[in-house]
This record gives structure tokens, sequence and C-alpha cells, in this order.
């Protein structure tokens, strides 16, 4: 058994939350507790594997040892987020520094913020003036009013209302991003995230503001600090583009593949803003995705986008909702999965055009491949349409590689199995290609190689 | 040395015999053509070489400098020296040309050993502008949205970059128009040497007034009924296949 670790105390230094947050936590808190737990039969989790959602065991992380990049101990309180340090033990000493040095990412960012679990511990930044990119503990208190007006604004429908209860009952940190008007953040905002330690659930939450005519792309990476332990991240992102704007959102969901993780990301894009959401999953043992993307003026765009590589027994359950309140916006949204081995994957979309939101282009595309026999892929498109003249086309298909294309690249030598991995490599860069953006494109494949050749290992 | 198929027989998985025993020697440094009608078995005898899962060898050999070939893989045989040009190139979207040339001398490599990266580049755009084939080539996945003249020249810029002992061509002038035959043709006239061989497979003499065979044959109803030289071909030409006729297999 590990020593317990001590918990973080609340410290006199920490400055008080504001009356609208904890309000809003304890709402959450009672909501949480009245929403039934989803149950087979539900709609919203047809197909899902409701066993994954006993989260019995796991609990909330207690701080990680404070070790400063100089390897120097601290016991004062950390400058950003007030959270008391704990006294690091000799196993995990270096651990903090370690993680810190693993956190490889994009050579040019406009920022760098690394958590370990819920903590802080590593931030720089070159942003230009007036951009705000700070923790979110932090901006409740200096950024409060700011934060109010756009934090978790949206109803969550697409199944996890219970879990967004949580996590909005349960956050106690994150990202704030805020660009203002007429400013463009050049460079990505790079995030990290690491879940270490045994059990530990995470509430990761990044909010992301950009006002008129303002440009931001934000990079997410979801890592476990080792292959051993199990954690579980119910990770929230929330995005308002505004007018004109255009606001870029990337995660890379890289867990072990022990750990679970229900990411919710919703979407607001106002008159002629422009969005794009990419997903990565090739971790987690189970990962529920829910994607709202809500289309709010005339000429807003949504690009909704993901690859998800699913090995073993990994489970993938992803669930959007293109939502039409305006009339003119466009949305597309385009889903790959690789499938291998026992591996599942659930795609349940719905375009929703609203009374009056004429003249809307919304396109859904979910392709499935099909890498064993054995693995399972199920998707539900759907549409909902309540305006006229409207162009809306959804799409899915599940396939397996052509013998013929295998025994193409077999006769240029290539073995069977480097001619399998570059089909499917091949199959998912069509979704990256739609990033624009080649040092990000590379950095995700990187990502998806390094499952593959997982993939390959375990084959072997 | 030399690529010797001897007496083979081969079968399609419902058992029909396409092959019934060709025999044909093809030593380093001659260029072999086969001729004949459609469905005579000329392109099921590229694909039985090259492996192709879809037929059943069911007697004879092929060796290649005296090693059987039936023993290996479809990727050993390449990496072994035989390249075939298909008829009907596949499409690989998302995996671009460069990629996918790359990954193939990748795979010739021993274990651990990395191609170098400036010296390919080099090497293939030399191959493409013999070939006179634009730059921007490189970037595409391989053969996707490719016209027919595209997919065939890109079948020799991978002959090119690959140099195998023995080249098969399947077909290779059919779709083209005369300027991309005469292209494709300078591609494979610049790979022939002392040290290689070729079989082309055509339906049509006019490759042959481009890459000049030093011997013919003709193939029919899964055998070689005619072997002769270059002439063979014009002779065909005038005559046609009519002369199969007398030639009524037991």
């Amino acid at each position: 058994m590990n020593s317990p670790v001590p918990a973080p105390t609340p410290s006199a230094a920490l400055p008080a939350l504001p009356a609208w947050f904890t309000s809003r936590q304890q709402a959450a808190w009672s909501r949480y507790l009245a929403i039934p737990t989803p149950k087979r039969g539900d709609e919203m989790w047809r197909f899902s594997n409701i066993k994954q959602l006993d989260f019995t065991g796991f609990s909330r992380s207690t701080g990680v040892p404070a070790v400063k990049e100089d390897g120097a101990t601290s016991l004062s309180p950390h400058e950003k987020t007030g959270i008391l340090p704990v006294i690091p033990d000799r196993q995990d000493a270096c651990l903090p520094l370690d993680l810190i040095a693993r956190s490889s990412g994009l050579e040019d960012t406009a920022a760098k913020l690394i958590f370990i679990n819920e903590t802080l511990v590593h931030s720089q930044s070159s942003l230009p003036a007036g951009v705000l990119c700070l923790s979110l503990a932090e901006a409740l208190v200096s950024h409060s009013a700011l934060v109010e007006t756009h934090f978790m604004k949206q109803e969550p429908r697409l199944g996890s209302a219970k879990f967004a209860a949580l996590h909005e009952a349960s956050v106690v940190n994150g990202v704030f991003v805020h660009v203002p008007d007429d400013v463009e953040v050049a460079h990505p905002i790079e995030i990290h995230h690491w879940l270490a330690g045994s059990n530990t659930l995470i509430f990761p939450h990044t909010l992301v503001v950009t006002g008129r005519h303002a440009k931001v792309r934000v990079v997410e990476m979801f890592r476990s600090a080792d292959d051993l332990q199990p954690g579980l991240a119910i990770a929230f992102n929330d995005l308002a583009a505004g007018p004109g704007s255009k606001l870029d959102y990337v995660a890379i969901q890289a867990f072990n593949e022990l750990s679970r993780v229900i990411q919710i990301n919703e979407t607001a894009a106002a008159r002629d803003a422009t969005t794009t959401g990419f997903v990565l999953n090739t971790g987690a043992a189970w990962a529920r995705n829910e994607s709202l993307s809500r289309l709010e003026g005339p000429g807003a765009r949504s690009d909704m986008l993901s690859v998800s590589i699913a090995a073993h027994a990994q489970e993938y359950d992803q669930r959007t909702f293109q939502h039409h309140v305006s009339p003119g916006a466009f949305s597309d949204l385009l889903y790959k999965n690789l499938l291998y081995d026992f591996a599942g994957t659930i795609f349940s979309g719905l375009i929703s055009v609203d009374e009056g939101a004429h003249h809307t282009d919304a396109y859904q595309t979910c392709r499935n491949l099909l890498m064993s026999d054995t693995c399972e892929a199920n998707s539900m498109p759907g549409l909902e349409i309540n305006a006229d003249q409207v162009k809306c086309s959804h799409g899915s298909t599940s396939s397996q590689i052509s013998e013929e294309e295998i025994f193409y690249l077999r006769a240029r030598g290539i073995d069977s199995a480097a001619a399998r991995q570059l089909i499917a490599r091949g199959f998912s860069i069509e979704v990256l290609a739609r990033l624009g953006d080649e040092p990000l494109e590379s950095l995700v494949i990187g990502f998806m190689d390094e499952k593959f050749a997982s993939i390959a290992k375990a084959s072997n | 040395m030399s690529l010797h198929i001897h007496d083979l027989r081969a079968t399609l998985e419902d058992g029909t015999e396409i092959l019934k025993g060709v025999t044909l020697d093809i030593p380093k440094g001659e260029v072999h053509a086969i001729m004949g009608p459609n469905g005579s078995g000329k392109s099921t005898l590229s694909k039985v070489i090259a492996g192709h899962e879809g037929y059943l060898v069911t007697g004879g050999s092929v060796t290649l400098d005296g090693q059987d070939i039936f023993s290996m893989s479809i990727d050993e045989r390449s990496r072994a020296g035989i390249f075939l040009a298909f008829q009907y190139p596949s499409e690989v979207p998302g995996v671009s040309n460069a990629n996918f040339i790359r990954a193939a001398l990748q795979a010739r490599l021993p274990q651990g050993e990395e191609l170098d990266a400036v010296a390919y580049y080099h090497r293939l755009y030399a191959k493409m502008d013999l070939l006179e084939i634009d730059r921007k080539f490189t970037a595409r996945s391989v053969n996707e949205g490719f016209s027919g003249g595209e997919k065939k020249r890109n079948e020799v810029l991978q002959l090119m970059m690959l140099e195998p002992l023995y080249g098969i061509l399947d077909e290779t002038d059919s779709g083209l128009d005369i300027d991309a035959l005469k292209i494709v043709a300078k591609g494979v006239n610049a790979m022939r040497a002392p040290h290689r061989g070729f079989l082309l497979i055509t339906h049509y003499q006019r490759l042959l007034d481009y890459i000049k065979p030093d011997y013919v044959h003709v193939m029919a109803e899964g055998r070689i009924v005619r072997s002769g030289g270059p002439e063979l071909a014009h002779e065909l030409e005038k005559d046609g296949y009519e002369f199969l006729k007398d030639l009524a297999p037991a």
C-alpha cells in the first residue's frame, strides 16, 4: 500500500471563489444527485457499455508533489492557483519534472500550460496584449464576471447531463482563454494534462472565448503519467466564438488503456464565426465524446472532425449534435474510425435545423474502416429539419481494406502489416488535412503513429 | 540467369483453369512480349507470377535466377526483384506518392537502416523529369483521381525507382494516347539493361513500335502457341489472331 498522501488544505491565502460560482456548484451537485444514472435502453446511450459508468473506486486527486523546475521543493502555495503543494515523498519527487520534460508538442506556441491532475505546474506565454490565458482557478477570482458570462452556458443534451452536473459541481481548475476583438493569436495555445496516481479522478475544464474578428487555436493533450494506473477524466471544453472570429480547438486523447474519459464539447458560433473542433482518440479503455455545435448567427461555420483508432478491447462512444438555430449557417462533420481486434465504436450524430433556420447547409459523414473481423462499429446518423431551402446530407459507411489495394502495396515489396498501416493512416489523413496546419497535422500524426506501433507490437 | 516459367498451370478459386501449361524463359538483358486475344490468360500469367491470391497454382514452376518464387510471399517476390506494372493500379487514398515509393524502398533496407531522404528526392525528381511528371505529383494520393495516362506513368516511375531484376508490364499501353505512350516507352527503354529482363503483355502491336522486343510470343487459351522475333508482332497486326482457329487445342 502507498502511504496516504496529505490532502491539500484550503490555504488562508486562497482567495474566495465568487458567490455565483459556489452557488452554481451547489445547484449542480443537487442536479447531479437528482438526475438518474443512464441505463440500458436510454436512447442517448444506445449500444453503450453502461458498465463503464460505474465510477466506484475513483477519487479526486490530492495534488502533486511540488518541485520547482530548478529541482528545489517548495512549500508555499502555488503562485497562480493558490493550491498548497503536497510534501514530496521520495518516490514521487521527480514526477513533475519528468512530466514537464515529457510535455513535448508543437515547436511554435503562443502559450504552454502543463497540468498534473488539476494542478498547474508549468506555464509560459508570449501572447499579444489583451489576451487572457490563465488557469481557471485564477480567472474565477481575477475575471469572475467574464468567466460567468461564458461558463457552461448550453444545456447538455447528448446524454451526459448527469456527468456535466458532476463536472460543474466539482471543477476546481482548467484553462480560461479570452481573445479580445480584432486580436489574432498567431501560434496555438498548447495545454498538457497528465493524469497521475492510481484511480485518480480529474475534471479538466477549458473555456475559450473569442471577441469580434479575433483568432485563436487551442491544442490540448490528455495523457497518463504511466501505463499501469487507471484514471478517470470528466472533461469539458466550452468554446464561444464571437462574431467573425475564428476559433479552432484540437483535443488529443491519449490516456493509458486502463483509463476512462467523458469529454463534453460545447461550441457556440456567432454570426460569421468559424469554428473547428477536432478530437483524436488513441487512448483510454473507454471514451465517451459528446460534441455539440450551435450555429447562432448567419454565416457561422462549424467543422466537427474526429479520428479514432480503437484497438484491443477499446470502446469509443461518440455523440454529436449540429444545432442550426440561425438561418444561413454551415456545419460539416467528418468522423473517421479505425477499428482493430475486438474494439468497438459508436457514432450517433444528429443535424437539427430549427424552425426559421432557412438556407442551412449541414453535412455529416462517419466512416469506419474495419481492420479485423471481430470489431464492431455502430453508426446512427440522423436529421431533423424544420426549415425550408435547406441543404443537408448525412452518410455513414463501414468497410474493410480491399484485397486488391493490399496486393498492390505488397507487390511493391511492402509487407502485409506495413501495407495495412499505410492504408489505415491514409484513411485518416483526409480529416487531418482539414486542420490546414502542417505542424499540427504532424503532431497528431505522431500520436497516431505511436498507436499504430503499439498495435503492430501487440500483434507480433 | 533468367525468369523461368515452366509448365505453369493455375486456376481461379472456383477451379476454372486459366493457365494450362505455360513455358517461357526470359533471360536477363532480353525483352519478351506476349500478345494474344482477350481472355487468353496473359494478365493472369503476370498476376500469378506476382503472387495474386485470387489464383491457385496447380502445377509447374517459376524460378527467379534459379530461386523458386512460389515459396515466397507477394512482398518477398517484389523485394527479390520482380516488378509488376499493373493494368489497373489501385488507388490508395491519403498516402502520397512520395511516401508510397519511399515505403517501398524502405522495405528493401535492412532493419534499422533509414532511407536517405535527400538522395531519395533527388533521384525521384530526376525520374519524374524524364517521365514529364509534374512536381505536385509527389504530394498527391497514390493514383487517386489520376487519368489513365497518369496511372501508367506512375507505374513506370515506380519501376524506375525500384530497379527490379525483371519487369512485367501488364497492358501498360492500354488507355494511352500516342504522346503518353512515347513517354512511358522512354522510361522503360531507359531501364533496359544487360542485368534486367522484361516481359511486356499487350494486346496491340503499337507498344512494340516504341519498345522493341527481342522475342514475341502469342498466347491463347492459357498456352504459348507461337513464338518468334519482332516480325511476328507485325504479322499479327496485319492478319489478326485468325490463325488461332487452326490451332484448335486438344
